[in-house]
This record gives C-alpha cells, sequence and structure tokens, in this order.
C-alpha cells in the first residue's frame, strides 16, 4: 500500500514534467526520457560516476568534520555554562553569516583548494549542529547520571550506554538535515572554485544553456541522497530506537 | 572510602545540612543527626515526608558533598542502588541494565537473581515494556547483582498498590536475609520499616536529627504480629511525642 502510493506519486511527478515539457518546449524543458538518455551516456562514458565520487566524498569528509567539532561544541556548551557564555555570540554570528560569504571568504583567504572548499562546507554546517546537539545536551537527564555514579560505571560506559542513547534523536536530526544542507553547499563551493565535481558540470551546462545536462546531474545526485537515506540514514535510526514502545 | 579491612559498620554522623532557597534564605534540613548500622543488619529511616530522608541517602551515597558532618561506609563502599523511581535505562534491556550496573556479577548470579525476583520472562525487555512493579525489581536485581557494602533502598516501593507492595517487600526480606547485606532502607511507612529492619531510626521533622532507636531483636520471619503490633504502637507513641 505504502510502495504503491509512492509510485503513483512519482508516476504523476514524471507525468507532469512531460506535460510540461511539451508546454515550455525542449529548451527549456527537456522530456523526461530526453534527459533520461543524456543520464545514459554520462553513465556510459564514466563522467557521471566520477562526478559524483567527487562530489560524494567532499560531502562525506566535511559532513564528518561538522559533525564532530558540533557534537563535542554542543555537549560542552550543553553542560557547561562557561562554555556557553563564552562560545555563544560566535555561535549566532556563524549562524547568521550567508554560506557564499563563508565560501567567497574561504577561497580568498586560503586559495582555491579542496582544504579551503572542505573548510567553507563544515564552517556552514558546525552551527545547525551545534546548536541542535546542545539541546539535547540540555535535556540529559540528571537522575540516570547520579544512578551512573553510584553504580560506579566507567567513563567508557557512561558515554555509551548513558550519554550517547540520550542524545541519539539529536544528532540523529543534526545528520539528516545536515546531510541536505551540505550537499548543497557542496555544490555551491564546486562552482565557485572547483574543476570537477557536480557543481563543476552543472556550472559548464549552465554556460552552455544544456538544460538536460543540468536536470540529468541533478537527478543522478538527488537518486544518490536518496538511496543513502533509505539504505543508511533510516535503518541506523531504527535500530537505535528499537526500545522505544511500537507508535506513531 | 575507607581501606580494606577498615570498619565494617555503616557510621553517620552529621552535623549540619542546609540548602541556600531561591529567595536566599538558608533552608536547614540536617542537625546533628547520627546513627551507627552495625555489618549484615538492616536499618530503616523512618520519618515525616518532607524530612530530609532522601537528602541524608545522597549524603550516604556520595551523591552530596556539600555538608559538615562525616560518613564511614562499610568495607569499601560500593554501593548498590533503588531510587524511587527504577531509574533504568531505557534503552538498553532488563538483563544489560543490570549488567550494566554489575559488570563483574557471573551469569550463574544472575540467573539467581532473576529467578528469585520473577524476572526470568523479561530478561530481554526494553524498561518501556514493563509495568512499574516490575521495573522496580529489575532495579533491585541491579543492586543486589552488585553484591554490595552497602544497599541502599529509597522507598523502594511507593506508589505500589498493597498487595504488590507486600509481595516485593517478601521477596526484598528473603533476599537481605540469605545474602546479609548491610541495608538501609528510608520509608515512611511504619509497617513496611518493622516487617524489614532489625533497626529503627525514627526522625524528626526538618531540620531532622534521630529521636528514637527502636532494635528488632527477632528475627525476619519469625516475628508475631502481637510483637509488631507492640513495636508499632512504640514508634507512633516516639513519632507522636515530638511532632506536637
Amino acid at each position: 500500500m505504502n510502495v504503491a502510493l509512492r509510485l503513483i506519486s512519482l508516476g504523476l511527478l514524471i507525468a507532469a514534467w512531460y506535460a510540461g515539457s511539451q508546454i515550455a518546449g525542449s529548451r527549456m524543458l527537456p522530456a523526461p526520457q530526453t534527459v533520461g538518455v543524456a543520464l545514459w551516456n554520462e553513465a556510459q562514458s564514466g563522467a557521471l560516476a566520477f562526478n559524483l565520487g567527487v562530489t560524494l566524498a567532499r560531502v562525506a569528509v566535511s559532513f564528518v568534520i561538522a559533525m564532530a567539532l558540533g557534537t563535542v561544541l554542543g555537549v560542552a556548551m550543553g553542560r557547561y555554562r562557561l562554555v556557553d557564555r563564552l562560545a555563544d555570540s560566535w555561535l549566532v554570528a556563524l549562524l547568521n553569516l550567508p554560506a557564499l560569504v563563508i565560501i567567497v571568504l574561504a577561497y580568498v583567504w586560503a586559495g582555491l583548494n579542496e582544504p579551503a572548499a572542505i573548510a567553507a562546507v563544515a564552517l556552514n554546517k558546525l552551527p545547525n549542529a551545534t546548536v541542535t546537539v546542545r539541546e539535547g545536551a540540555r535535556s540529559l537527564d540528571r537522575q540516570l547520571d547520579e544512578m551512573a555514579q553510584v553504580f560506579n560505571m566507567g567513563r567508557w560506559a557512561r558515554l555509551r550506554h548513558v550519554l550517547v542513547p540520550q542524545l541519539a534523536p539529536y544528532l540523529a536530526a543534526a545528520a539528516r538535515s545536515g546531510l541536505s544542507l551540505v550537499w548543497k553547499i557542496v555544490l555551491i563551493v564546486e562552482l565557485l572554485g572547483r574543476s570537477n565535481g557536480v557543481g563543476f558540470e552543472i556550472g559548464i551546462a549552465f554556460q552552455l544553456f544544456d538544460v538536460t545536462r543540468i536536470l540529468a546531474y541533478a537527478i543522478a545526485f538527488v537518486l544518490v541522497m536518496l538511496a543513502i537515506e533509505t539504505f543508511l540514514v533510516q535503518p541506523i535510526e531504527r535500530h537505535v530506537s528499537r526500545w522505544r514502545p511500537k507508535a506513531a | 572510602m575507607s581501606p580494606a579491612g577498615g570498619p565494617r559498620q555503616l557510621d553517620v554522623s552529621i552535623h549540619e545540612k542546609s540548602y541556600r532557597a531561591a529567595s536566599g534564605a538558608r533552608l536547614e534540613v540536617l542537625r546533628d543527626l547520627a546513627f551507627t548500622l552495625p555489618a549484615g543488619s538492616v536499618g530503616a529511616l523512618v520519618g515525616p515526608s518532607g524530612c530530609g530522608k532522601t537528602t541524608l541517602l545522597r549524603i550516604v551515597t556520595g551523591l552530596d558533598h556539600d555538608f559538615a558532618g562525616k560518613v564511614q561506609l562499610p568495607d569499601h563502599g560500593k554501593f548498590g542502588m533503588v531510587f524511587q523511581e527504577p531509574r533504568l535505562l531505557p534503552w538498553r534491556t532488563v538483563e544489560q541494565n543490570v549488567r550494566l550496573g554489575a559488570p563483574v556479577a557471573t551469569a550463574a548470579e544472575l540467573d539467581a537473581l532473576f529467578g528469585a525476583l520473577g524476572l526470568g520472562a523479561h530478561r530481554g525487555h526494553f524498561p518501556g515494556e514493563l509495568s512499574l512493579g516490575q521495573a522496580r525489581r529489575v532495579a533491585l536485581a541491579r543492586a543486589f547483582a552488585v553484591k554490595p557494602d552497602l544497599l541502599v533502598l529509597d522507598e523502594p516501593f511507593v506508589s505500589l498498590d498493597a498487595a504488590l507492595a507486600a509481595h516485593l517487600r517478601d521477596q526484598l526480606a528473603a533476599l537481605v536475609t540469605s545474602r546479609r547485606v548491610t541495608t538501609l532502607l528510608v520509608t515512611h511507612d511504619i509497617d513496611e520499616a518493622v516487617g524489614l529492619a532489625d533497626r529503627l531510626f525514627l526522625l524528626s521533622a526538618s531540620p531532622a536529627h534521630v529521636v528514637a532507636q527502636v532494635s528488632i531483636p527477632r528475627p525476619r520471619g519469625a516475628r508475631t504480629a502481637e510483637e509488631l503490633a507492640k513495636i508499632r504502637g512504640e514508634i507512633a507513641g516516639a513519632l507522636g511525642k515530638q511532632a506536637v
């Protein structure tokens, strides 16, 4: 039933796309089959896999860096008032700095290179992860902390069995919103200062007004992210929340 | 912590413990409260609610260091504790919860404990799938699995119906008797105290101190209803006098 509904909804999307392409003309909006053929050709030449791979690697590295730093900083800010006071204005500044400004400044200061690109993306994601994890750290259960103390649980056991499970929903929320944010920003970073990757390809296609190519790359990337969500993020979430009484 | 081979009894002597209220005024909770609990015996702290019993337990278990006085723990000061709420980790199974509290417990010891508390069928369940009575029993199992030098129980059967509380009390009495663990119990229920303890410490209203000590020489189980009634009367008298 669920799958059928999903397929119907997907079918409607493609039908609307087809109808739109008939009205707007193939230069503005190429038909689905045209894009499909372009996708196939890119895949055959190996360009698709290469560019997707490069972009995914950038997504992965900057995502991991942002999540790791954001988690440490968020827990510290949530648990220690002094750290929170010291870091809060920095966090607000970073939260409200436009992504484009961070990217341009990173390229200006560090040059058009890989570390600058990764750092710019990670810095864009860092404040969101920090804020979300801080909320989690603020709502930690003191009663469980005391229990762990009275039973003299070791540091590692406390981290693994008391702290991380309480933060898990917040980490999942940060990861999920983070993944979609990071890949969008990676594309901009590639467009502005890298010579490969999906963002770079879309930039070239834009200069040539090649809408077919833009859509082909966009769809390929959305499919990859959908696969990551379905086969990686959701199973992990199910496993982590298996103790919750079944509902919703 | 006392060194190995140190005193085996629990010695508590608190001169003063107070809180700073939100208004800034100091609120005295405990004042000149002292008692001694010999090794292997069960002591019950009985007093009106709000008299500072939980505060006292937090001091004994080292959760609160901000007080004037001294606490001498038996042996190595290894605690097994049952809090007022079960305080289980909801994301770990019953068995994992007990193992995390007591990593050194052997499989045979756990089997015996789960059997004695009627938890055999629930080992793989998560705490959210248990009733409050079952969760309380898991908390008991965890506290016993530690093989504690001092077992601390904070109103362990509060908010259970009377029949279930009585049943759990019998299970607890059997465990305490068979393992001879030094136990400190806090309760406002005189029946519970008389049914479990060898020694009762009656506390005054806040700031709390020990107003009377009652020993029950006869072993649990051999106590007749007549004797218990007499002790209850004694307690009610002692508590009544200072309540005025």
